[in-house]
């Protein structure tokens, strides 16, 4: 592998820490991957608060540190959105990239008695993307307006979003209207249209192809 | 006699308060002058950059950075430059990584002197405003030198950095740093001593190492409570691991530590910034690597080949393959993360941009409880508050 920029924990220590961290997780029902130097956790629901438990107060692993929590829609699963948990242990060093899958209508155990940084996390997560977070001791909306409706990072939420707003003089205060856009909204996807076309169409340039176009 | 119900005073403070950083509305409820809870309103700068990145070719999403935590661009287009990189498996040349550290800590003490002044300011000192303000003067000018722009950069690019450095720069810079030590000394006798400022900064907002990993603190904020964790030591990108410079760290984990703490990063900063420039190589600045780096404009006159390359990156952009990385940098301010999620496709699916002040801004309600209305305004001040970062 070419000689990276940005930085890649030791071999050594990362798979030792992977072993550490697979001793925690036996019986969890936990699949733990090395995925590009980078430690993945995919762990059913049920069995969340319980690993993440374990990840903070056990000694030989140490995550102490929940750095982030956000969450990634993906509308084509049964299970449609992952919520990722980032941790870090300032003790070994290493990071966890903790990840579950949930729907939209599951209770996802709040973790922020556990870790106070995952208060306003699971608030963005709750407000980006309406994922419910059970035993939250406050779970309103952050980052949108006050009466807001929508969450805006899942996919099927519009970039231009449903409403404008401006200030009105005559009547004095902040209107809230429908977006109008004064041209058509352009989104290119660049998706080449050649690789595309090649899928549908019986290969070409596949050996056994050419010899039958001649034959023909 | 019927027993009273006692409601606490709400407080509306901002979002157009001067010690609110721009746009934060904190509503506080006191009891008295004493502050019972904080609740922060945050988000009136939100411009859903996360959104927007999602709709963007990787490149074209780069600039967006420079308006997270615009006090220090450069540090954050570094963490996405620097994820991109990681997802496409390709290094760097030499003189790029170089160039990059010596703007990463240029950037650090452009966000230093304003966080330090600010935060002065807000506990009642005008002085070091007016005078840091000319220094970060200077250091804009070197941004402007390198990259056309004074805050906006998009200067370091996935493969490297944008353009070489212009002649006589470097040694601008150099001569720079060494009128700089005079005024961070000039600095320090209005404020380290001065009887007011530690009146208000020191057992104000104390944080233990413990509470501090816990609200997901970092940088000089955690670096403040004893804790030696820097990503550049311990986690080092580029060419910090050849760099030779000291963490400082605080003892105490109040707003003067973190005051302290600073001041001394600056110093180690004008270390770095000495180093990179009498270390860095002569050589490219950006991957030869036509897939993912434009063509250099000469050659584009002159090759068929380079003007296509041209054209495909500005307009579609590369493709970067399917799988998810987390990537993060020690930013002035702490842990500047970028969870990327790519599909294989020209542009990110999703993009979580980790700030650090959006943790800082998170515990100022555990910090001021119990404090008074006016150490508040210290705490926000020692923070580090830029809300660009925060609301994204």
């Amino acid at each position: 592998m070419p000689n990276l920029s940005a930085y890649i924990p030791e071999a050594d220590a990362l798979s030792s820490f992977a072993g550490r961290l697979q001793i925690l997780l036996n019986g969890n029902d936990c699949e733990l991957v090395n995925e590009r130097h980078e430690l993945v956790i995919r762990v059913p629901l049920d069995n969340l608060r319980d690993v993440l438990t374990k990840f903070r107060d056990d000694s030989t692993v140490a995550l102490n540190q929940l750095t982030d929590v956000t969450a990634v829609d993906y509308p084509e699963r049964p299970k449609r959105y992952d919520v990722v948990y980032q941790m870090l242990s300032v003790n070994f060093n290493q990071r966890v990239r903790v990840i579950t899958s949930v729907n939209e209508s599951d209770l996802i155990p709040s973790v922020v008695d556990l870790f106070a940084s995952a208060n306003w996390a699971e608030r963005e997560v709750w407000d980006m993307f309406g994922l419910f977070f059970a035993g939250h001791p406050d779970l309103r909306r952050l980052l949108t307006d006050y009466g807001f409706e929508g969450h805006p990072l899942r996919k099927d939420f519009p970039l231009t979003g449903y409403v404008e707003v401006r200030y009105d003089d005559t009547e004095r205060r902040v209107l809230y209207e429908p977006v109008q856009l004064t041209q058509e909204f352009r989104d290119f996807d660049f998706l080449s249209p050649w690789e595309g076309v090649q899928a549908s169409m019986p290969d070409l340039t596949d050996e056994d192809s050419s010899d039958q176009a001649e034959a023909n | 006699m019927s027993d009273m119900q006692i409601r606490p005073l709400t407080l509306n403070f901002g979002p157009q308060h001067p010690a609110a950083h721009g746009v934060l509305r904190l509503v506080l409820e006191m009891d008295g002058e004493v502050i019972e809870r904080a609740d922060p309103h945050v988000g009136l700068l939100h411009r859903g950059t996360e959104k927007l990145i999602e709709h963007k070719t990787y490149l074209q999403a780069l600039p967006y950075f420079d308006r997270l935590d615009y006090v220090s661009p450069m540090n954050q287009e570094h963490a996405w430059a620097l994820a991109i990189e990681k997802a496409l498996h390709i290094d760097v040349p030499e003189r790029a990584k170089y160039i990059r550290v010596l703007y990463c800590e240029i950037g650090r003490i452009l966000n230093h002197l304003l966080n330090l002044t600010t935060f002065a300011i807000d506990v009642g000192a005008m002085t070091p405003l007016l005078w840091g303000f000319e220094e970060r003067e200077h250091l804009m000018e070197f941004y402007e030198r390198a990259s056309g722009a004074r805050l906006h950069a998009a200067y370091f690019r996935p493969g490297g950095v944008h353009q070489d450095l212009p002649d006589g720069l470097t040694d601008d810079i150099l001569s720079w740093t060494e009128t700089f030590p005079s005024f961070i000394d000039d600095l320090e006798t209005l404020l380290t001593n001065n009887r007011i400022f530690k009146q208000r900064t020191v057992d104000i907002g104390v944080l233990t190492t413990e509470e501090a990993l816990n609200l997901g603190m970092s940088g000089p904020v955690l670096r403040s409570t004893g804790m030696a964790w820097d990503l550049r030591k311990s986690q080092p990108y580029d060419v910090y691991d050849k760099m030779d410079f000291d963490i400082p760290i605080g003892k105490t984990g109040d707003c003067y530590a973190r005051y302290l703490v600073r001041v001394e990063e600056m110093r180690q900063s004008l270390k770095i910034i000495r180093q990179a420039i009498t270390d860095m190589p002569e050589g490219p600045v950006l991957a030869e690597n036509n897939k993912v780096t434009p063509p250099r404009r000469g050659d584009m006159k002159q090759s068929m080949e380079a003007l296509i390359h041209h054209f495909k990156l500005y307009t579609e952009g590369f493709h970067v393959p399917a799988g998810d990385s987390y990537t993060a940098v020690e930013a002035p301010k702490g842990e500047f993360g970028v969870y990327l999620v790519a599909d294989g496709t020209n542009k990110p699916y999703r993009a979580r941009l980790r700030g650090p002040g959006y943790y800082f801004m998170a515990a100022v309600d555990y910090m001021s409880r119990g404090h008074m209305l006016a150490d508040s305004v210290a705490i926000i001040g020692s923070l580090d508050i830029v809300f660009g970062e925060i609301d994204r």
